[in-house]
């Protein structure tokens, strides 16, 4: 789940009024300049001078030659870019994924959370949430690895556990199946977040006025009641906001889960921005195409991530950009 | 939640089971893939072989640990990986509290300019193969820097620390500076141990990060094996699937032989998960407070 910080209030805090000449401000200033120049110069190169780098979408980018050397193309890049269907895979898979990761990960983490707060057992509360985020801290290596054995047909728990139901008769290879392959990236990653993506609707189910649930009481609503008349109202602003919120990087979502989990058999549903990025750019060394492919990442997801903002702007909830 | 007395209803019996029932589950389901990886990783390579490996080995052995952590690439990768967890995370946690506390000082001229700076890189990404070129024409390619430098301050920690800045007493500075402390001064001694928790938690994120890092190693350094981090050994183990193409299952197959031993891949990959895995196991209990602190500092909290 990602948190979006405040930085409405960075941007739009008026600073005070500077009545001294600028010159004789930065002179008294000099400390803080140096202590923050550097790092500014530092930011500008990381991640200002990738950006002046989108010009080599707009040639036809050789390594070998000089700067000036290149070989200007315009918009054919991007031309061929709309022409390739491999392009039109790898945004429906991105997409498909990414709603499938974004529903089950919200709905799964906030069923846990109602249930957390079910629990009036503080031991056992507090031990199933430390154990429900632990995955949250391993990295997508190790958890790949572990989906990978849980899999396998070779004596992995999904199959023997299938198998001893009586369910299935034979090992299925469920990382060989392409039509399988988005829905199990979603449940591998609802394995892996659930637990932390709960915590932030633990903390708005915690404010909930304690007198909103002794009324419902006293009305006679059961605990079921409870939970669908007063829980999940009062955590329906947060769960608005951070679906709206989570729209904008739907094409930025991760790509380290699909490149680790994938194999040749369903790379045609695996491939998303990154891994097309990589097969083109660094393995095909098509530079500029591969530039073109990020940059119609990059500007898709501008779009989503102010859009995504604005709407949330309309639905009241500015503190969240 | 209060406890109080009340009747149990039916309801409240069913309720009650179905909370504990699916939370038994969740907490199987979460541990069950560690702890079979675990045993897998104990257990004689051969036998595992022949299934049937669930909560404990049946064949104990510790020939898996000792043939993996007898190869200097393994020692070597966690060198690596310990040192840029270290280095990472001093270098990050300190000059991002510095830039922070400068952006946090209302008559500082440049404020507005630099916190935009910041931001905006929040929302633009330059893309793959732009950075790629960059790290290279840097000469940060087969480069231990290449972990450490491009992360050194990122927008979000910035923001999450200089807000704790901002909620710091006034006083205590204005009072530091009336006795004649300079602002770098006043930064290292006033400002840096009242931040202790807000440190605390993005030391641990950008620690958990950096360990768990292997893309920048297999974009930048992979053609340089002494600069390979654990995680990314872990990666070509797991990319080379089940069969023995990788360079270090050969290596351990032909040890394996020599010794009258046998070592799996599946071996492999269970000793090699458990042995990254166990330093993020051992400090994650005592250090989870501080991860969830760092969620609702984020910014998500009412």
């Amino acid at each position: 789940m990602k948190t979006t910080p405040v930085t409405y209030e960075l941007l739009t805090e008026n600073i005070t009024i500077q009545k001294k000449p600028f010159w004789q401000t930065l002179k008294k200033q000099k400390v803080l300049l140096f202590m923050s120049v550097p790092f500014v110069v530092h930011v500008i190169i990381f991640k200002y001078i990738p950006i002046w780098g989108w010009v080599l979408a707009f040639q036809n980018y050789w390594p070998q030659k000089g700067i000036f050397d290149q070989v200007w193309v315009g918009f054919d890049n991007f031309k061929w870019l709309f022409r390739d269907p491999v392009f039109y895979q790898v945004l429906r898979n991105t997409l498909a994924m990414s709603i499938i990761q974004l529903v089950f990960g919200m709905v799964s983490s906030i069923l846990l959370a109602l249930i957390i707060n079910e629990v009036r057992l503080l031991f056992f509360k507090k031990t199933a949430q430390t154990i429900s985020y632990l995955p949250h801290f391993i990295s997508w290596v190790v958890a790949a690895n572990l989906v990978r054995d849980a899999l396998s047909t070779d004596g992995g728990i999904v199959n023997e556990v299938l198998m001893r139901l009586h369910i299935i008769k034979e090992p299925i290879m469920f990382l060989g199946i392409p039509q399988l392959f988005w829905w199990i990236i979603g449940a591998s990653h609802v394995w892996k977040e659930v637990g932390w993506g709960a915590i932030i609707y633990l903390a708005a189910i915690a404010s909930v006025d304690p007198n909103l649930y002794e009324a419902a009481t006293i009305d006679g609503a059961g605990r079921l009641r409870r939970i669908w008349h007063v829980t999940l109202p009062s955590i329906q602003p947060i769960i608005i906001i951070l679906l709206v919120m989570n729209m904008g990087y739907l094409l930025s979502s991760g790509f380290e889960q699909q490149y680790l989990l994938q194999n040749g058999r369903v790379i045609d549903y695996a491939r998303v921005f990154t891994i097309y990025e990589l097969d083109y750019g660094i393995k095909m060394m098509r530079y500029s195409f591969a530039t073109a492919v990020g940059i119609f990442r990059s500007v898709v997801s501008l779009v989503l991530v102010f859009g995504a903002n604005y709407l949330a702007k309309l639905l009241g909830q500015e503190r969240l950009l | 939640m209060k406890r109080r007395k009340y009747r149990s209803t039916k309801e409240d019996i069913i309720i009650d089971f179905v909370v504990y029932f699916s939370l038994i589950f969740l907490v199987i389901i979460t541990l069950y893939p560690f702890l079979n990886t675990l045993a897998v990783s104990f257990n004689d390579a051969l036998d595992s072989s022949k299934g049937g490996i669930y909560l404990w080995p049946r064949k104990f052995t510790l020939y898996n640990y000792r043939s993996l952590l007898n190869r200097n690439q393994i020692f070597q990768a966690s060198l690596i990986s310990v040192l840029r967890t270290v280095l990472s995370t001093l270098f990050c946690t300190f000059s991002t509290a510095m830039v922070a506390y400068t952006l946090s000082r209302k008559e500082f001229i440049f404020r507005k300019l630099f916190s935009f700076i910041y931001v905006l890189t929040m929302y633009i990404d330059g893309g793959l193969i732009p950075n790629y070129f960059l790290i290279r024409n840097l000469g940060l390619t087969n480069n231990f820097w290449v972990y450490v430098l491009p992360g050194l301050v990122t927008a979000f920690n910035l923001i999450v620390i200089r807000t704790y800045i901002s909620g710091l007493p006034e006083s205590l500075i204005e009072s530091a500076r009336v006795d004649g402390a300079g602002e770098f001064r006043i930064f290292t001694r006033i400002v840096l141990p009242l931040c202790k928790p807000v440190l605390a938690t993005i030391a641990l994120f950008v620690a958990v990060a950096n360990w768990n890092a292997w893309f920048d190693t297999f974009l930048y350094n992979s053609s340089n094996p002494n600069l390979s981090t654990l995680q990314y050994e872990l990666m070509k183990v797991l990319q080379s699937a089940n069969t023995m193409t990788g360079s270090l299952e050969q290596a351990l197959a032909q040890a394996a032989t020599k010794s009258m031993n046998t070592i799996t891949p599946r071996s492999i990959r269970a000793t090699m998960t458990v042995i990254v895995t166990v330093p993020i196991a051992v400090v994650y209990p005592f250090l989870q407070r501080y991860f969830v602190h760092g969620l609702t500092l984020g910014g998500l909290k009412e």
